[in-house]
């Protein structure tokens, strides 16, 4: 297991988890979505070869209402 | 006999909108409201904001299920950025979303006021024109920062009528009217428009568009807000077109005095 700060809540994950599994979980994949990894922003071409490990930060962000 | 007018469209940054009006998506009561709003505005584009993803709740509905960025023209912004910093960051995000160059900066300087910090204004304005992107500027109604940030390759100027969500309409026509005049890059009214009539206005003096928000989202019938919102634009545009009349400070009278008895 590895633990992870997801979108500023700390979230457990199985170990060698990659991006493209975390968005898997969250039913994210296809969906316009943009996501950062420890301040990186990570093309989508890179999420399987992204692993995630322990106190990795990830943000993933979309687009809301908004003026 | 219906009148027919030249085919009159915005063009900014390439795109061409066939509608002067363009929309935000925030403070709606629900999305489908959102959805009827922008459709009866007839806006070729909207704002959006890019904020983290609700991993709590995966069922929730998202704005992309009521609106489609293959229909309509998606302007990410940068709401609530307070530095260069973070507005970058932002957009760089946005970017890499769906590939918008497309973007609203919006660096704000004040809590209370959302007025904008236009010293990271610029600043972020010269970064994201060496990085490839459209940026339109949210400025305050200064003719000379508004300059700069055309000379610092800014695809349109977007000046304040008031402050964000205030509603107080265009309080410095001279200025607004200064801007327009100086700039070759389309000029939008941005933020403090509080009704139809303020958007009739601010086209009437000659802005290329405006960007409406609040004053739809808070009315108390936003789809209806909308449509009058609409409406508003082309007669102050068309207005414009037509060129007023000029003002006189006697009467004169509608009626000719040839064969008076």
């Amino acid at each position: 297991m590895a633990k992870i700060q997801l979108n500023g809540k700390k979230v457990e994950i199985k170990s060698n988890y990659s991006l493209f599994d975390l968005l898997k979980k969250y039913k994210l994949i296809n969906k316009k979505v943009a996501v950062e990894h420890n301040g990186v922003i990570i093309p989508k071409i890179s999420y399987k070869r992204k692993n995630l490990k322990d106190n990795d930060k990830v943000e993933i962000v979309h687009f809301i209402g908004g003026g | 006999m219906e009148v027919r007018l030249k085919k009159d469209s915005l063009k900014v940054a390439g795109k061409i909108l066939k509608s002067r009006l363009i929309v935000g998506t925030g403070k709606y009561k629900s999305f489908l409201e959102t959805a009827k709003a922008v459709k009866a505005s007839g806006a070729d584009m909207v704002t959006v904001a890019v904020r983290r993803v609700n991993i709590l709740d995966k069922k929730k509905p998202i704005l992309t299920d009521y609106l489609n960025p293959k229909k309509i023209i998606f302007l990410p912004n940068t709401a609530g950025c307070f530095n260069s910093e973070d507005a970058l960051r932002t957009l760089r995000l946005a970017r890499e979303m769906g590939g918008w160059k497309l973007v609203k900066l919006e660096v704000l300087g004040d809590k209370k006021t959302l007025y904008p910090n236009m010293i990271e204004t610029i600043k972020s304005t010269k970064t994201l024109v060496k990085e490839g992107f459209k940026v339109m500027v949210y400025c305050t109604d200064d003719p000379l920062l508004a300059k700069k940030l055309e000379d610092n390759g800014a695809s349109a100027i977007m000046p304040l009528a008031s402050p964000i969500g205030s509603g107080l309409g265009i309080q410095n026509k001279v200025n607004i009217s200064l801007i327009i005049k100086q700039s070759k890059v389309p000029v939008i009214v941005d933020a403090g428009i509080g009704t139809a009539s303020d958007a009739t206005v601010a086209m009437e003096l000659g802005c290329d568009g405006v960007l409406i928000n609040s004053a739809i989202a808070n009315a108390r019938k936003p789809i209806i807000m909308a449509k009058a919102f609409k409406d508003a634009v082309i007669s102050g545009r068309n207005s414009f077109l037509a060129g007023r009349m000029k003002k006189n400070h006697f009467a004169t009278a509608s009626t000719s005095n040839k064969g008076i008895i």
